[in-house]
Order: structure tokens, then sequence, then C-alpha cells
């Protein structure tokens, strides 16, 4: 059938996919007891109160982990039309892929030596 | 092939049609259960595999494991779903409601989502995607999302922490998984999975792809957050980690998610390195396919649940290390020499046709694929014990002086 068959189908999934869950939510939300009260819905946390705002500031290498991801990924990506189209390469356009992957070594590289990857 | 998810699907749109229903509608329909088997059969299979993993786990620290409810306990966890499902439901005061509620639902559905590609049989798939193998990483990423969702509403610090951690493995254990996925499309030249599945039936891409193979499997487990790898369950330093303020039913199906994503890490190991339906008389009885698929998973998955039985954790910064510093580079110089190689073979002329489902044909190539992968590990090794070894002589050099260190020596 068509392609466009096969994107019916993903998006019909998508939307089956939310019900499944959702179900025993449901279920949970109509048979479950209310019993709340204000020391049960307190953070949980050593036994004491909790001190001060929850969204605090964080360390900054995971947000180096994060940019190194985010450029390796972005990287990856224009690799595969490079891999799907390889048994029709021809040698340069081969040696274009090679350089390709060459340049994400050495931002590995570089990376490492300005000491990105290490959790300091 | 085409878009059927069962072989009475395949007859069911024409069978409304005569019926007098419309074509669209009987298309429709005929999708719509498709679907619904699809989304549902992981759903009902984790009950099964989380008795499996319960027992396993139980067998290696010598207990019996649930073995009351039902025969050989097998129902155990309905009892269990029940009690979920029935629990009072805490919500902590400061939470983000709508994030927070919607977070365990994410995280099954991105899980969901990878079965609408994979291929069960030669004729069952929900959808041969052209591009499968990226909608399939694409969409298990938004499992990452789920993570980051339900630490951050939560308003607890050991939920924000553990999951800041989470993400940060997630997101970096991707990188040689998705470098690993590089090599069966360079040998494919496609990146739909009935395509990849089709290309092993001569030869399994384990053997000429053994390296990536390798870097998959334990990508895998890191993405999955198994054991040695699991930051996800940090019960010892942050309580829970991300699902710490959950309870009731939210709780159970992220738990339910982790046994259904592990399950589908492995599914798609067989699919991509095992040959996923290929196998005897797979061709002609599709429904056999569907069983060599899930043997094979099966395979894989069994040695995944020993692993996380036997195998203490490791720390955050081995772990970030262990990927930057080793997989990341191993997988970058694994696709080189793979691309290398296959370079070689098509100028020597050996390389088959990809629909070629001879066993012999495959074997050349194979084999020099084999020896490029073995001379990369064996290079790798070398490299890793003479590093190794420097630094051990480089530790013992200050310490000769050391007392306690001639003490030892002696």
């Amino acid at each position: 059938m068509s392609v466009v068959n096969e994107w019916a189908f993903i998006g019909v999934f998508m939307a089956i996919a939310w019900i499944f869950p959702s179900l025993p939510l449901v279920i949970s939300w109509l048979t479950r007891p209310r019993k709340a009260n204000a020391i049960k819905m307190q953070t949980y946390e050593c036994g004491v109160e909790t001190v001060g705002d929850t969204w605090v500031q964080f360390k900054v290498q995971y947000y180096i982990y994060g940019l190194v991801f985010l450029v390796f990924d972005v990287e990856l990506i224009f690799l595969f039309p490079w891999a799907l189209a390889y048994n029709q390469l021809n040698f340069f356009a081969f040696g274009a892929g090679l350089l390709f992957i060459f340049l994400l070594a050495d931002a590995l590289i570089y990376a490492w030596k300005k000491n990105a990857l290490e959790w300091a | 092939m085409q878009n059927a998810c069962v072989d009475v699907l395949e007859t069911l749109a024409p069978c409304l049609t005569t019926g007098g229903l419309d074509p669209g509608i009987a298309q429709f329909i005929s999708i719509l259960i498709g679907v619904a088997l699809v989304a549902l059969f992981p759903l009902v299979l984790v009950i099964l595999l989380i008795w499996l993993e319960r027992k396993i786990a139980a067998r290696v620290q010598d207990r019996l494991g649930p073995n009351r409810v039902g025969p050989f306990g097998l129902f155990q966890n309905l009892a269990d779903a029940v009690k979920l499902i029935i629990k009072e439901d805490i919500t902590p005061a400061g939470a983000d409601r709508l994030i927070f509620n919607l977070a365990p639902i994410i995280a099954v559905v991105s899980t969901t989502l990878i079965w609408a590609a994979i291929p069960f049989s030669p004729i069952h798939i929900g959808a041969d995607l052209g591009i499968g193998l990226l909608y399939i990483v694409g969409v298990s990423s938004i499992g990452t999302l789920s993570v980051m969702m339900a630490g951050w509403a939560s308003n607890n610090k050991y939920a924000l922490l553990g999951s800041f951690r989470v993400v940060a493995q997630l997101v970096s254990y991707e990188i040689p998984l998705v470098l690993a996925l590089l090599v069966p499309v360079l040998m494919t030249g496609s990146m739909g999975m009935q395509d990849i599945v089709r290309a092993q039936q001569g030869m399994w891409f384990i053997i000429p792809g053994l390296v990536s193979a390798v870097i998959f499997y334990i990508s895998n487990l890191a993405e999955t957050g198994r054991a040695p790898f699991d930051m996800i369950e940090a019960e010892s330093e942050l309580v829970a980690g991300y699902n710490i303020e959950y309870s009731g039913m939210k709780f159970g199906l992220f738990m339910a998610n982790e046994f259904m994503h592990a399950f589908t890490a492995n599914l798609l190991f067989s699919v991509i390195f095992l040959g996923g339906w290929a196998g005897p008389l797979s061709t002609q009885i599709p429904f056999l396919g569907f069983i060599w698929l899930m043997v094979k998973t099966f395979i894989v998955y069994i040695p995944s649940l020993i692993l996380r039985a036997t195998i203490p954790r490791v720390r955050i910064d081995q772990m970030m290390a262990f990927n930057w510093k080793f997989l990341v580079p191993v997988a970058i110089v694994n696709v080189i020499v793979v691309a290398f190689l296959l370079q070689i073979v098509k100028a020597i002329g050996w390389m088959p046709d990809p629909g070629n489902t001879d066993f012999l044909a495959h074997v050349p190539e194979a084999i020099i694929l084999l020896a490029g992968n073995v001379a990369l590990i064996a290079g790798v090794v070398t490299m890793l014990r003479n590093s190794g070894r420097r630094e051990r002589l480089a530790e013992a050099a200050p310490a000769a002086n050391d007392e306690h260190a001639i003490v030892a020596v002696h």
C-alpha cells in the first residue's frame, strides 16, 4: 500500500497509544480512596520539612553533556543519508563521508582535551 | 510487505467493502484494529515479563520468587496491578499537576510507539516506514522527556537531582547507540525495518557487525536503565530518583514501562542484529517468523535479566567516562573500519545482492568484515592493557616511598 497509509497507521497509533496507559489511571481515579490531609501531601524528604525552593541551580556539567550530545546527534543525522546511499556512492563521496566522520572524531578529541567530558 | 498487521486484516477491508461499507471507512477500521492489537500486545506481555524477571532474580538469589497466586505465581502481577490501582494516590502539594500526571503516560506511550515499526513476520508489521530506524530512535528518545517531566514536576529535590542524572545518562548513551545503528544501515542501504530483516536472510548482521552489536547491546542496557547502569533506580543515594513522589498506578506505569522498554530494546537487538523473523520456513509460514523473533528476543533478554541480578552498579562518573571515553570513540572507529572494508569488498566484487538469501553467498563478505571487527577488538584491548599498565606504574612510582606500600609489597 501507499506511503500515506503507513503514516496514517502511525497517526492512528499515536492517538490510540495514549488510551491504553490512561485507562488504568482513570480506573484508579474512580476506585481509589481520597483521604488527603496537609501533612500527607507534603514534599517527601528526610523527615523534616523541605527547606527552600526545589528548582535550584544545578551542576554545569549536565549542561555541557547536553551541548556535546546536541553536536554529536545533529552530526549523526547527517551521516544517515550517506550510509543509506553507500552502495551507489563513488569513491569521492565515500571519502567525503569519511572526512565528515573524522571531523566528528576531531570534535570528540577537542571536547576531551578541554575536559568537557570530565565529571568534576 | 504491505501495511497489514494480521492476516485477517488483509482480508478484512475488502470483506467490509463487499458488506456495503465505504472503502475508506473499511480501510480505517482495519487500521484501527491493527493499531489496537499492536499497542495492546506489549502491555499484556509486560505482565509475563515482570513475572519472569522476579522469578529469575529470585533464583539467582537462591529464593523461590512468586509462587502462591495462580500456577507458578503467574497471577502475582495481576494481583499487584489491582493493588496499585485501588491504592490512594498522593500528589505532593507543590507539584505541577498536569505535567506530573502526564509524565507516566508519556513514558509508556514512547515505548509503545516503537512497536509500530517492528517487523513481526514477513507480512506482519505495523507500518513499514522508509525511515523506520530513524523513527524508532526518535520515538524512544521521547522517554527521556518523560523522566525530565516527572523529576521537574514533582517539586522534590531528590526527584530533580535524580532526573538530571538520568537525562545525562540517557542522552549520552544515545550517541554510541545511533553510531552502532549506522553499520546495519551501511550494509543494508535502507532504513526500513523490513529491508533490514530481509537483508539478513542470508547472514545475520551480528557476524559482520560484531563490534556494533556489542556496542548496541551495552548502550541499550544503559538506555533502558538496567544494571549495571541503573542510575535510574537510585535507591541508595537519591531514595528512588525521579519517581520518588509517585504512588499508586502512576508509579505502576513507570515500573511497567521499565520492563517493557527493556524487552523492546532486546526485541530491537534481535530484529537488527539477529535477523528478526528470518529463520527456517519463515517466508512460507509467516506466523513461524513471529515465533523465531520471540525465541531470539528471549535468548538475548534472559541474559540481561541475569546481568541485572548479578552485576553491581557503577558510579555515575565512571558510567559517563565509559560512554564518552570508550564507547563513542570505539563506535566512531568501528564505522570507519566497516565503511572502509565494505568499499574493499565492493572493489573485489564479493558484495552479494542484499536480497540474496543464500548463506554461502554472504560468507566471503562476512569473513572480511568479521576479521576487521576482531582486529578492532584486539587493538582496543591492547590499548586498554597498555594504558592500564602505564597507570599502575605511575601509581606505583610515588607509592614506593610510602611505608604502607612497602609493607604491602612484602
